[in-house]
């Protein structure tokens, strides 16, 4: 006969409820949020007569989860960057160079002289010494600079890889040691990028790593994605460097050891400087907007002490000179240096507005990025794009409802209704999932939730039609609920497993709306097979218990 | 239709259809629609969007109407190449409220996607329209887009895969090869009309695929399962009556759940926006032959190669195993 443990019933009562509780707070969605950005202010220390009140909006004991609108329904801005790793390469090449030439300077009498030889590939650095017969021994020295590196494979991994080609030593940054070196710069291109979002103020970014070289950030809110690249996507090095010469000739050729720089903001003065920096931005400890003494908008910062003490030497002795602030590879202004600038603090002043002094002021004290950024895709959504799907969402799935649960009661009268308070329960448990799991809505996945309203009554309507068909064989009324379940029990596994199947790949393959599109049909079919196999017969169960009906039609 | 007491009834309690009887014309009319569909893709070729080329897309909103002709003049002195721009009509507009969409392809030699063309577009398109607002920008790479074709590609085939690796495992291999024929049938045919029609096909589409895919699975796992049962209940009758009665007997649940979900999505494909209405279309036309298909090819496949007709014990090594019934 038709019997479920109390057990059994009191469980699915209470899985019913809670799934009825912790969907309850998406109904007040702006409240809620706002309850949970005022607790989250508390939490980290901040305590105002308007947070309390906006704490209020909502009762701490009641659930607070909410699900999290997607960029699509809430407007912002979608990154995904190309770290160009192999930018560092170069730069540790060239740092090499140095120290290769002290210590063949060391063995002179064997290698002759020494020459940086040019190289087509910035990360390989040439040498050539001038008696053939020190190559080799050359070759050995030059080896001696190679230091172990630590993998998790190599023993025994050098980061150097020196050898011969032809007349000249070749020495570039090894397998293991570019591998190592990648890893190290995304770690902090990571870092400094969460650093300046972070600094920016914006809720709730993402942050990760995709990949080998890649990273997506997506930031709600933000109105364009140029604004979030012009965050995120400057370098931000600063250096010092001596002026050699001004000129308003782009095309002239700086002499050795020297760069040419456009200015930020003339167009027809270019700038001769050393190549070698006095001082970089990494020296640096703070940096804030500020005004200069005329009383435009500047950007003050504070060097740490071997900065302070790099400056300090400098600008005593190169009074009457100038000097020029580079910003990645733009000179913002060449300041003559009107006296020794001791204690390591200083002002940089140019055509600057109040946002881009505050800007700069981010970029200079979150860090330079260690290399470039490409940027492969971006997208923007604005706000009210946003707000017109998720009002559009909203009342096509309120149309979709009414239809689907009037056919059902049109169709199957009072089994309608069980099947439709099924449909209702279905929907909740949806969406008390999507917030408990912290799962994002996207359109796609409100077309997800669409199609579950329609499918889910699938397993309903699979029941139905077999009781339907066990009623004309007729062994009781009892007997044919029995039955029904029993027998539809096999089709509504299979075809809910197999589309299942179809939505776990889509997940894993899938990226963006697909994937919220994925775990909206995923969680649905679970929560359609509860409904239909449990919820629903508890509840022809509980009717059969009061009516003990003879016979029934559905 | 017709009403029985106060309940509506699609479909009348006894039927008896002779669905596969005439086969060879159902089959047949599937194979010209798929041999069709793949003669629109090779000849006319999907209308790929940015997703899958590369290339940028921006949407405007403008007080005023929009004058195709205006946008184009605007841009045409940029040289960007193909640049496709389309006015988007929705019921759910405001009078104020005029809508196009513009499309860039990649710029050449470009692996990424470029700010400064982005920002000389918006600029030239705001001194056409000063009340101009772009509501959505999106630009992918064409390093990124090849990526995605692939990845597409990779998830619709391991989920055919997965379908018939499961099938074969529940059922007998020529239920699997049938859902699996039902299944290609739906995708073609789903490539077919986006061709026909140049319906751009982004991302969310290849999403909409997987769905019909689920969805038709659904169904024909559903008539399947009848067979199953049936086959093992008359042993002594013809495959194809036993599989006429089932296809009759699952009728009603077929057409009931077909409505449901079509009631939903033509809700959401009239009431949704534009912005999911290729998506929706392409799940209703899902809903539509996937249908069809779990009978007149699934089911007919199934027929062709024929099936084991002795299901009793002693051989459940070989498939068909069933989920226990308990007594």
């Amino acid at each position: 006969m038709l019997q479920i443990a109390l057990w059994k019933r009191l469980l699915i009562i209470l899985v019913c409820l809670s799934g009825l509780a912790f969907s309850m707070p998406n109904l007040f969605y702006d409240r809620v949020e706002r309850h949970n950005d005022a607790m989250a202010l508390i939490e980290r220390g901040e305590d105002t007569p308007e947070l309390r009140s906006e704490r209020g909006l909502w009762p701490d004991w009641l659930p607070s989860a909410l699900v999290n609108l997607g960029l699509d329904l809430r407007g912002g801005a979608h990154l995904l960057a190309e770290v160009q790793v192999a930018d560092v390469y170069a730069g540790r090449i060239d740092g090499l160079w140095p120290e290769v030439r002290d210590r063949l300077r060391g063995e002179r009498a064997i290698v002759g002289n020494i020459r940086r030889m040019p190289s087509d590939d910035a990360a390989v650095l040439r040498v050539a010494v001038s008696e053939p017969d020190g190559l080799q021994h050359a070759l050995e020295t030059v080896r001696e600079i190679a230091r172990p590196v630590q993998t998790l494979t190599g023993v025994g991994a050098q980061d150097l890889e020196v050898r011969l080609d032809g007349e000249e030593i070749i020495v570039s940054l090894s397998e293991a040691e570019r591998l190592a070196t990648d890893e190290r710069t995304m770690r902090q291109s990571l870092e400094i990028i969460r650093r300046r979002v972070d600094e920016a103020g914006t809720r709730e970014p993402t942050i990760q790593r995709q990949g080998a070289d890649r990273i997506l950030i997506q930031v709600p809110g933000v109105g364009s994605a140029q604004e979030l690249k012009d965050l995120i996507g400057t370098t931000a090095r600063l250096t010092f460097h001596p002026v050699v010469d001004v000129t308003s000739d782009g095309s002239t050729v700086p002499g050795p050891r020297e760069v040419i720089y456009p200015s930020i903001d003339e167009p027809d003065r270019f700038y001769i400087l050393e190549q070698t920096p006095v001082v970089t931005g990494e020296q640096l400890v703070d940096a804030q907007p500020d005004f200069d003494q005329n009383n435009r908008p500047a950007v003050s910062f504070r060097f740490n002490p071997a900065g302070g003490r790099a400056f300090g030497l400098y600008t005593a002795e190169n009074i009457g000179n100038p000097f020029a602030i580079v910003l990645d590879g733009q000179v913002i202004s060449a300041p003559v240096i009107q006296s020794h600038i001791s204690g390591g603090s200083g002002i940089i002043t140019g055509r600057f507005s109040v946002e881009e002094t505050t800007q700069l002021a981010v970029l200079l004290r979150s860090g330079a990025l260690p290399a470039e950024m490409v940027f492969l895709e971006e997208r923007t959504i604005g706000p009210e794009l946003g707000q017109d799907s998720i009002d559009a969402g909203r009342v096509a799935a309120v149309v979709a409802m009414v239809a689907v649960l009037g056919f059902m009661m049109l169709s199957y009268g009072f089994f309608g209704l069980i099947a439709n308070i099924a449909l209702l329960l279905n929907i909740a448990m949806i969406f008390a999932l999507l917030s408990l799991i912290g799962a994002t809505l996207t359109l796609p996945g409100i077309a997800g939730i669409v199609l579950t309203i329609g499918m889910a009554v699938d397993a309903n309507v699979l029941v139905f039609e077999r009781i339907r068909e066990e009623l004309r064989t007729a062994r009781g009324p009892a007997r044919a609920i029995e039955l029904g379940y029993e027998k539809a029990l096999s089709a509504i596994l299979d075809a809910n497993i197999t589309t299942f199947i179809t939505a776990a790949i889509l997940f894993a393959l899938g990226s963006g709306p697909v994937r919220g599109f994925a775990v909206t049909l995923g969680l649905g079919i679970i929560t359609s097979v509860f409904t239909a196999l449990f919820v629903t017969r508890l509840m022809l169960v509980f009717w059969f218990e009061r009516r003990r009906p003879k016979t029934f039609a559905i | 239709m017709r009403l029985v007491g106060w309940k509506l009834k699609l479909v009348p309690q006894d039927t008896a259809i002779d669905f596969l009887g005439y086969w060879k014309g159902s089959f047949g009319f599937s194979m010209v629609l798929m041999v069709a569909s793949v003669v629109a893709f090779l000849t006319m070729g999907l209308n790929f969007g940015i997703d899958f080329r590369g290339g940028t897309s921006i949407r405007t909103e403008a007080t005023q109407p929009v004058d195709v002709g205006a946008y184009r003049g605007a841009l045409a002195e940029l040289e960007l190449g193909d640049v496709a721009i389309s006015e988007v009509f929705d019921p759910t507009f405001g009078p104020e409220q005029n809508v196009a969409m513009v499309r860039i392809q990649a710029q050449e030699g470009e692996e990424s996607v470029t700010p400064v063309v982005l920002n000389q577009v918006e600029q030239a398109l705001r001194a056409m329209d000063p009340t101009l607002r772009f509501t959505s920008v999106e630009s992918v790479g064409p390093k990124v887009s090849g990526e995605l074709i692939r990845s597409a590609i990779i998830a619709v085939v391991s989920a055919l895969a997965a379908v018939l690796f499961y099938i074969w495992l529940r059922f007998e291999w020529q239920f699997a090869l049938g859902a699996v024929a039902a299944l290609v049938h739906d995708v073609v045919l789903t490539i077919g009309l986006f061709s026909v029609l140049q319906i751009r096909f982004d991302l969310a589409i290849i999403a909409a695929i997987l769905t019909i895919v689920g969805y038709s699975l659904n169904d024909t796992v559903v008539v399947f399962d009848r067979m199953r049962e049936n086959l093992i209940k008359y042993k002594k009758r013809a495959l194809i009556e036993v599989m006429n009665l089932s296809l009759n007997e699952t009728l009603s649940r077929t057409v009931m759940t077909s409505v449901t979900t079509l009631l939903a999505l033509i809700s959401l494909f009239v009431l949704g926006g534009d912005v999911i209405r290729g998506f929706v279309f392409a799940m209703i036309w899902g809903v539509i032959v996937g249908t069809w298909s779990s009978v007149f090819v699934a089911a007919v496949v199934v027929k062709r190669l024929g099936v084991k007709r002795d299901w009793s014990k002693g051989d459940s090594d070989k498939g068909g195993t069933q989920f226990s019934t308990a007594p």
